[in-house]
């Protein structure tokens, strides 16, 4: 942090350009909460933005325990930024659990901001501590800020008519405050939404507020806090903006295809962490016509989604990677019956149960081949939370388009980050198109498989509608009539038409955008959320004079005609994934290129740093190679 | 579905131009019959019907029904038959099952089905046996079931359909049999006019793995002393004679009644609240008593794609909201 402020006297705050700030504390301590007041004020005034919200499975783990600790980081800049940052600079620990577990990762000369609440025997034997940490030098190093932020808040508090124990959960708003005067963020935006949240319970709303003013008041009084920083509005593109998180996004995308379509959203969907929030939001938009069904299973609900696709309404259904292999088989039908359907699947670390509230990127592979016999299917990744509305809205495209299932990749870090969106302009959204068939003249036979000669697309055949009367089924059937078909040259005709079907998808794409030259030494290839780390560090050695690019992939499958000429450009190509390197060994396959594979499966998301690091190394490597 | 085209009046309107590819010999040509003189008498409009089926032989039913037919995937039916029905609720929507289809991989769907009272109509077909997969016991075959996948007998107890059924709150639920033409028929009609979940089970010969499962009560000598007729409104009577009844004791045991007690025969009431003597006739045992046909159950209660419509309709009527305003609700803020 020094190394980027100019110090001044109090009274002129020092100038920043971008901030990182962890909120830690126990699950009940509202961390979350409090990090998202500091987002939507920190949006609203102007600065760019990017969260993470990290914190365990556990609705409750026992208080004051490590595994109970959740955590949410946020970076603000006054520049455009990608990540939610690395270390961060300032840490708010409500806990000794709290602190043993993020301390390790804050900046040198960082600040703590310390809760002394509770730091009993028995606090510090929850948090694995032997000894006071405060006092054994482990605080050595940081910037420490001790606060007892329960006696303060309870002080503050002293006219409230609520118990000592509700009293004690307004801590968090005390805290809030505090960052709100060291960071000179406007307190108006947390005033409203409290009073919104809380607007049936005006002493909560009375507390929360005096808690949090009482904070504000206790940092510009105190002498503790040496200086408050300023960091500047962020030069963003002009235009509206909201702040979103990656699953509400989806939400928004799938409703504006739908409404642009002119056609019925029907959502069915069993709940699984991360993605029942897609679940949630979908279910408040009936006023717009939107159907959601929460089915018994899985099964059930990518089956009710087939089952409404097939009357004309356009089918979705939501999951992450347990539920996506539970769908396999009901996926493969709607493939074989080739009626759209859109999945999308919110990915958290696996194997099995694995780590839900976690992040990983490893149902690629699951999305491309889960299913029986050939079985195509576009894949599509969405890669932060704005850039999940084009994508969701480009799977309904396809889906109506082609009559394909889609199958959407999007992750917990994704879903549950935020980021500021450039709301689009309504009337500029492309259009899309659907073509039910047309009622059949009587005495005609209606061929269900008859195809559109440029996309293959079969007729969306829609019941009720006379003279289309036709069966269809997971049995192969004959190209044309529908009938069922064991010929062999039939099978092999129909196995290669759902593949080119799938195929010239790719006909639609436009060339594959690159961040800096189009030719170079290294290429650095992204798809999904890594897409923000590999942004920073790629820049970062552009602007020291490396011939370095990089380039994002939406769509997964088709792959976009121009990427093995784009690669071929480049003397060494590297994919960062949160995979064992899933989309390099697809591309190794496809190519015959030397994709490198970057590899991370540990939950956590890419830092910047470490991308950038592991690039210089390739990039000293061909130095070393032309040297030779 | 504005041009509505002439009624068929025969059952041939329902038939298609597939050959017909069940085993010579097997129920489910009675059961087609059945169901096409059903839907003939019900003057169905091939375009607004639609017949979803699982895997198994009974699920290659849509294939012989000129109407909208979707073939899918083993057990998953009546929630593809669910999505279908509340996307599009005008449709008249029928799964077509089997008692693997319907009771064993599909048994989640199936109790779903009944508790959320979907319109579905749910034919299904219960041999006791499967048959696609050449002869493994099932969930309805009798404990000591030798079958290639039993070979000293299946150690499995069977449930019975109708009594999951009514467990799962099944609104409608009747049994038939598919030797008994003009009866399944009949049920098959009444299937049809009812409000929200209907299932028939159907009583279907296997004949090639499971050959006359049902004779000892099914066969035009024992008939009459075998079967009980559910009739609503009609003492619980059996017997060539009718001299014969059934009466429950204070636990809703069955007990027969002959002679002089024959007025302390149950009046059956099929719309009755309490599912007590339903479930009683739905286990009672097949060797000790006589086995019930007709309608077990007939509740009404709103359907629910009809709750689903409902509030979107309501919420509609209440909130209008523009995409643009979708996407710009919340906190926005302006850069210039």
């Amino acid at each position: 942090m020094t190394s980027q402020t100019e110090t001044h006297t109090r009274t002129t705050p020092t100038r920043l350009r971008r901030v990182v700030i962890r909120f830690a504390g126990d699950s009940g301590d509202g961390m979350q909460l409090t990090g998202d007041q500091f987002t939507r004020t920190t949006a609203l005034m102007g600065n760019d933005i990017a969260t993470f919200p990290d914190f365990p499975a556990e609705i409750r783990a026992p208080a004051g325990t490590l595994p109970g600790v959740s955590a949410f980081q946020l970076r603000f800049s006054s520049f455009d930024i990608h990540t939610p940052g690395d270390a961060p600079d300032v840490l708010v620990a409500m806990n000794p659990a709290a602190l043993k577990m993020h301390l390790k990762e804050l900046r040198r000369d960082g600040i703590l901001l310390l809760n002394t609440a509770s730091f009993g025997a028995l606090d510090l034997k929850k948090a694995k501590y032997d000894k006071d940490p405060r006092s054994d030098g482990t605080l050595d190093g940081w910037r420490v800020i001790e606060v007892d932020l329960e006696a303060r808040t309870r002080e503050a508090l002293a006219q409230s008519p609520l118990d000592t124990r509700a009293k004690d959960r307004c801590k968090n708003m005390y805290a809030l405050g505090i960052l709100y005067w060291m960071f000179h963020r406007d307190m108006a935006p947390t005033e409203k939404a409290i009073a919104q949240k809380f607007a049936k319970k005006p002493e909560l709303v009375a507390a929360n507020l005096a808690a949090m003013k009482a904070g504000y008041a206790y940092a510009e009084t105190t002498e503790i806090f040496q200086t408050a920083y300023r960091v500047p509005p962020a030069p963003m593109r002009p235009g509206t903006y909201r702040n979103i998180m990656g699953n509400q996004a989806l939400c928004l995308g799938l409703v504006a295809a739908a409404q642009q379509a002119g056609i019925e959203l029907f959502l069915g969907s069993y709940p699984i962490t991360p993605a029942s929030d897609i679940l949630h939001q979908l279910s408040t938009y009936k006023h717009l016509g939107v159907v959601t069904f929460q089915a018994e299973d899985e099964i059930a609900a990518v089956a009710s989604a087939i089952g409404a696709s097939y009357a004309g309404s356009l089918g979705v259904t939501s999951t992450s990677g347990p539920g996506m292999a539970l769908k396999a088989e009901a996926i493969g039908l709607a493939v074989m019956a080739e009626l759209p359907l859109v999945v999308l699947n919110v990915q958290r670390a696996g194997p099995s149960t694995g780590m839900p509230t976690k992040t990983q990127q490893a149902d690629l592979l699951q999305a491309m081949y889960c299913r029986n016999g050939e079985s195509p299917v576009c894949v599509l990744a969405a890669s932060t939370p704005a850039d999940a509305f084009d994508t969701a809205y480009e799977a309904v495209r396809i889906a109506l388009r082609y009559m394909v299932p889609v199958v959407v990749l999007s992750d917990g870090y994704i879903a549950n980050g935020s980021e500021p969106w450039l709301l689009p302009d309504v009337a500029q959204l492309p259009p899309i198109a659907v073509r039910y068939a047309p009622a059949g003249a009587p005495g005609e036979k209606f061929q269900p498989y008859a195809r559109d000669p440029k996309t293959l697309a079969r007729p969306w055949a829609r019941p009720g509608t006379p003279g289309l009367v036709h069966r269809i089924g997971g049995l192969e059937k004959q190209d044309v009539t529908g009938n069922i078909s064991y010929d062999p040259d039939n099978h092999q005709h129909m196995v290669d038409t759902r593949a080119q079907k799938v195929a010239n998808i790719a006909d639609d794409l436009p060339p594959t955008a690159t961040l800096g030259e189009r030719t170079g030494d290294l290429l650095v290839l992204g798809w999904g959320s890594p897409r923000g780390a590999i942004t920073a560090a790629v820049g970062r050695l552009q602007r020291q004079g490396h011939r370095v690019s990089a380039a994002f992939l939406r769509h997964l499958n088709p792959l976009p005609k121009d990427l093995g000429d784009l690669m071929r450009g480049f003397r060494r190509v590297v994919l960062p994934e949160l995979n064992k390197g899933q989309l390099a060994l697809l591309l190794r396959a496809r190519f015959l290129i030397d994709v490198q594979s970057h590899s991370q499966v540990n939950g956590q998301p890419f830092k910047s740093h470490e991308i950038e690091n592991h690039l210089s190394r390739v990039l000293a490597e061909l130095q070393e190679e032309v040297r030779r | 579905m504005t041009d509505v085209q002439r009624p068929p009046l025969s059952k041939k309107d329902y038939k298609t131009d597939q050959d017909v590819r069940w085993c010579p010999g097997c129920g489910d040509y009675a059961i087609l019959n059945a169901v096409q003189g059903a839907f003939a008498k019900l003057g169905k409009l091939p375009h607004e019907t639609v017949i979803v089926s699982g895997i198994g032989c009974s699920s290659r039913f849509p294939y012989y029904m000129e109407t909208f037919g979707f073939h899918t995937i083993h057990g998953r039916a009546p929630a593809i038959a669910t999505g279908v029905k509340v996307g599009n609720p005008a449709l008249d929507v029928w799964v077509v099952t089997g008692d693997g289809d319907a009771m064993s991989i599909g048994g989640n769907h199936f109790i779903h089905a009944m508790r959320r009272n979907v319109g579905l109509k749910i034919l299904m077909f219960n041999n006791r046996i499967y048959g696609l997969t050449k002869g493994q016991y099932s969930p309805t075959s009798e404990q000591g079931k030798v079958t290639k996948s039993s070979p000293l007998g299946s150690v499995d107890y069977p449930f019975s359909p109708i009594a999951l059924a009514l467990g799962a709150g099944g609104t409608f639920l009747a049994r038939s049999v598919d030797v008994f033409g003009a009866h399944l028929e009949d049920v098959v009609c009444r299937a049809s006019a009812h409000t929200g979940t209907a299932m028939v089970e159907i009583y279907q010969n296997c004949n090639i793995f499971n050959d006359g499962a049902y004779r000892s009560f099914t066969d035009k000598e024992v008939r009459d002393e075998r079967i009980l007729y559910l009739e609503h409104g009609k003492p619980l009577l059996f017997g060539a004679n009718k001299d014969k009844g059934i009466r429950f004791d204070g636990n809703f045991e069955p007990q027969i009644v002959t002679g002089g007690e024959l007025g302390s025969a149950f009046v059956w009431d099929e719309t009755a609240a309490n599912a007590a003597p339903a479930m009683a006739l739905a286990t009672m045992s097949e060797a000790d008593f006589p086995v019930p046909v007709g309608v077990f159950r007939r509740r009404e209660k709103p359907a629910f794609e009809a709750g689903v419509r409902g509030q979107i309709a309501a919420a509609r009527q209440q909130k209008k909201q523009s995409l643009h305003d979708l996407l710009h609700a919340g906190e926005i803020w302006e850069v210039r």
